[in-house]
Order: C-alpha cells, then structure tokens, then sequence
C-alpha cells in the first residue's frame, strides 16, 4: 500500500499533479452549482416581492 | 461619389487629423527608439552580445510600439458619434476601413520601418541583417497594425481596453514575431531568410484580404449599441 | 420518407433552441452524465494509477499523463466548440449557441491551465526544470491566452447581445490563427531543439496504459458536457428572465 503511494520515488510529483487536478475540476463544479442556487434563488426573491 | 474617391476622402481625411496632432505622430517613434536603447543598457553593450539580441529586441519593441498607438485608433471618432455617421455612410463599410487602416500605419507604422535601419546599427548588425530587417518589419508592421485593428474595434469603449487589447491581440502576433525575428537572425548568420519573409508576405496578404471585413463586423457590434 | 425525416430532424434542432424545452432536457440529461462520469473517472483512474505497469524508462512519474494529456485534449476540444458555436451565433443568430459558448470558456481555460501545471510538473523529474519552451507547452501557453481573452471581453461588455457578438468574432479570428500559432511555434522550437528532448507520448504505447487513457479523456468529455449543462441552464434562467416559464419555474419552487 505505502508502495503505491510512494509511486517509486515520484511521488511528490504525480500525487500533486492528481491534487491540483482534483481542486480544478471540483472548484468548477462548485462554481458552477453554486451560480445556479444563487440565481434561483435571487429570482425567487424578486418574484415573492 | 466613386468607390475609389471615397476611399481617398477618408484617407486624406484621416491623415489629415493625425497630421494635426504632430505630437502624437512622433510618440511611437519615440518609444521605440527608447525602449531599444534601454536593452544594451540592462544586458550589456558587448557587440557580440548585441547582435545576438538585436533581432528579438528590435522585433519586440517595434510590436510593443504599434500596440501602443493602436490605442488612439477609431477612439476619438467613437466617442464624439462621427463613427455611427461613417457606419451609416453608403460606401462598403470594409472599403473605409482600410483607408482608415492605411491611414495608421502611414503614421504610425511607417516611421517605426523608416528608423528601423538605424536601430540596426545601434545593435551592430551587419548590412545584410539590416536589409533583411528592413523588408520583415515592411512586412510585419502592416500586419501587426491590422489585427490590432480588430483588437481595438472589439473593445472600443471599454473600461480597461487598453489591457485588454493587449491580452486579446498578443497571441495573434507570435507568428509574425517569430518569422520576423528569425528572418533577422538568419540573415546574420549568412543564412537564407527568403522562406521566412514569404511567410510574412503570406500572413500580411491574408490579413490584408480578411481583416477589413472581420474589422467592419466589430465596429459595428461595438456600436450598435452604445 | 426522406423528407418526414429531414423535417423531424429541423424539428427537434428548433425545439431544442427553444430555452424551456432545453433548460428541461438538460435538466435531465445532468444526473446520468454526473453518473457516468463517475463510472468513467474510476475506471481510468484505477487503470492509470494501479493496473498499467510502470514505464522502463520513466517509472511511475509517467503517470501524470493521466491527467495531463486529457487536459491538453479538452483544451483544444472545448475552443473548437467554443468556435463553432460562435459561428453558428454569428450565421442563424441561436441564441442557445452563445449561451453554450459563454458556458463553456471557464473550464477550457482550467484544463489549458491544468494542461500546463501538470505538464511542468511532468518536466522537472524528467527533464530537470519547472519549464522548458518546447513547442507543445508553448502552444498550450497560447491557447490559454487566447481562453483568458475571450474570457476578460465577454467580462468586460455588459450588453449581453453585443458580448456575444464581440466574443464570437474574436473566437473566430482565434480559432483561425491556432494553426498558424501551431506550426510557427513547433517551427520555432525545432530550430532551438534542446540537447536532451524526452517524447512526451511513445508512439507505440501500450494497451493496458492506453485504455486508462482515453477512460479519463472521455470522463473529461463528459466531466465538461455535465459543466457546459448546469451553465447554459444558470445562462438560460439569467437572460429569460422576465418570461413566463421562468416565473412559473421559480414559483414552483
């Protein structure tokens, strides 16, 4: 198991490439639900005034 | 009025309120004689050192001085409304703007090709070099004029055009700068640079062809609603 | 015969521009795209990471490809997206085509940059530097200038109609100079190729680290059809705002 994530010395390199890809993708699915919640709701509001 | 008077009309028109501002003219020709001289001083005045640089920098600076006076294009007819009246004008849209282009680089543009000779001596090239530096900004420069044109006619009017454009534009110029730049370089290793100057001749052909269109299109975009 | 099909087919093309229909499809459309990009993420990730065998001559560091390469390709995929939908904007003025353009921009960008980071990653044990000027970085450096262009004049106009416009011309004349930006810059490098070049991708690379590849280029694909999706719908309920299928939407809620 710890060979695995050792990855045969490059670790530090593959596993932050992983990490920095994992924190791309997911900071764009958030943004882009959050944006989606936040609109309608702001509509929401505007209708029930 | 013909098309080739009217052509003319807005040539003459052009040059003639640049001609008024004669201040303005000397600008780019100033900048770009002064950001090439501030090369040797940062790196060093060693000849051989200087004319390995001498291409690239020489190169840059002339793209950095067009990007600079791309600013004043079109801005002053935008926003005192005579760019609507010329839109509305019944003579081919496409046709106007290359008198207007014409009209930049004439001001703008030829001063920059006309010093750069002596640039090249600045930077200790060979005659040959020089020619061959000549002929590549005569080349490059138009080029680099109009698809800064269509940079400016997408972001007239802006907050922040002047980053912009140049963010919207610089990936644009990479390939002029790299064929100009080598076709220097070529020649002052004795080498044939005729490959890359017909590559320029290409790229300044196919923007001369299409760039009037494509910058008519954004002008109007970025006047109809303002 | 032909021309029941040919009519259906213009049917369902308009049907689908019209905003309710398509904010109600793609609604749909998003939790089965979510699902299989999961399966799909899985099955490359566990194929690249643990089931392809290490290379002989870079070791387990190669596996950064994973999701270096990937990214590089969606970089390219997404622009080409962005350019043809800009077209069809310009051509048959569908709004929906612009909305999937603007949709669309962010995460192409993110995957040029993500091209770029794990590919300098990539470098330093295999070459020794953060960053060589080889001619596929380069490129890939281009290309995100051109992202975060588009990007900063869609930003910077606030008529939604004339953003569109402004954006879909400079996607064109994009579009139109990658080649030339391409082959300049791979011409460029090969004149200054750097004593020791290390291929990024063999051409004989093998099956078992081939199929974890194009595993995750597709859950990339699909990764960014879920995105492009929940981002046309947000764009969609923005711009149709004051008609009555929104209203009737929001109150339901």
């Amino acid at each position: 198991m710890s060979e695995f994530f050792a990855m045969g010395g490059y670790a530090g390199y593959v596993w932050s490439s992983y990490g920095i890809a994992a924190i791309v993708l997911f900071l764009n699915a958030f943004s882009s639900l959050r944006r989606h919640q936040s609109i309608l709701h702001r509509l929401k509001r505007l209708e029930s005034k | 009025m013909q098309y080739s008077q009217a052509f003319k009309a807005m040539l003459v028109r052009d040059l003639r309120i640049a001609f008024r501002q004669r201040a303005e003219i000397m600008l780019p020709v100033v900048f770009f004689v002064v950001v090439v001289s501030l090369f040797p001083l940062a790196i060093s005045p060693d000849p051989k050192i200087l004319q390995n640089i001498g291409p690239g920098v020489i190169w840059v600076s002339a793209l950095l001085s067009v990007l600079m006076s791309l600013q004043g294009l079109f801005r002053a007819d935008f926003h005192d409304g005579s760019m609507e009246q010329i839109l509305l004008s019944p003579y081919p849209g496409p046709l106007l703007v290359l008198a207007r282009i014409v009209a930049q680089w004439c001001v703008t543009g030829l001063p920059l090709i006309i010093i750069s000779p002596l640039l090249g001596l600045l930077f200790h090239l060979e005659t040959s070099a020089i020619k061959v530096l000549f002929i590549s900004l005569l080349l490059g420069v138009p080029y680099l004029n109009m698809v800064g044109a269509i940079g400016v006619a997408l972001t007239i009017g802006l907050r922040q055009a002047g980053a912009l454009l140049s963010l919207l534009v610089l990936p644009l110029y990479v390939p002029v700068l790299i064929f100009g730049s080598n076709a220097v370089v070529s020649a002052s290793n004795g080498l044939p640079s005729d490959g890359q100057l017909l590559w320029l001749a290409a790229m300044l052909i196919l923007a001369s062809t299409l760039s009037p269109f494509v910058i008519n299109s954004a002008l109007r975009v970025s006047c109809s609603f303002r | 015969m032909k021309r029941s099909v040919k009519g259906g087919l213009w049917l369902w093309f308009h049907k689908m521009a019209s905003p309710a229909y398509f904010y109600d499809v793609a609604g749909r459309l998003i939790p089965w795209c979510v699902i299989i990009t999961a399966i799909l993420l899985l099955v490359g990730l566990i194929g690249g990471l643990v089931f392809a065998p290490a290379d002989y001559q870079q070791g387990d560091g190669f596996r950064i490809i994973y999701v270096h390469v990937p990214s590089a390709w969606m970089s390219m995929f997404i622009y080409i997206v962005i350019a043809i939908n800009s077209a069809i904007f310009l051509i048959w003025h569908i709004k929906l085509a612009d909305i999937v353009a603007r949709s669309s921009a962010v995460l192409g960008a993110s995957f040029a940059f993500l091209a770029l980071v794990t590919g300098s990653i990539w470098g330093k044990p295999m070459w020794g530097t953060w960053w060589i000027w080889d001619a596929r970085l380069t490129s890939e450096l281009l290309l995100l200038f051109l992202y975060l262009g588009y990007i900063g004049l869609r930003s910077a106009i606030d008529d939604r109609r004339v953003a569109g416009k402004a954006g879909a011309i400079l996607a064109l004349v994009g579009v139109a100079n990658i080649p030339i930006i391409h082959y300049s810059v791979v011409w460029w490098n090969t004149l200054h190729q750097p004593a020791s070049v290390s291929k990024f991708d063999d051409p004989s690379i093998h099956l078992s680290m081939l199929i974890p590849l194009l595993s995750m280029a597709l859950a990339f694909k699909l990764f960014y059809l879920c995105i492009v999706l929940i981002n046309s719908r947000s764009e969609l309920l923005e711009q149709e705002k004051r008609n009555q299928w929104v209203k009737k939407l929001v109150a339901e809620l």
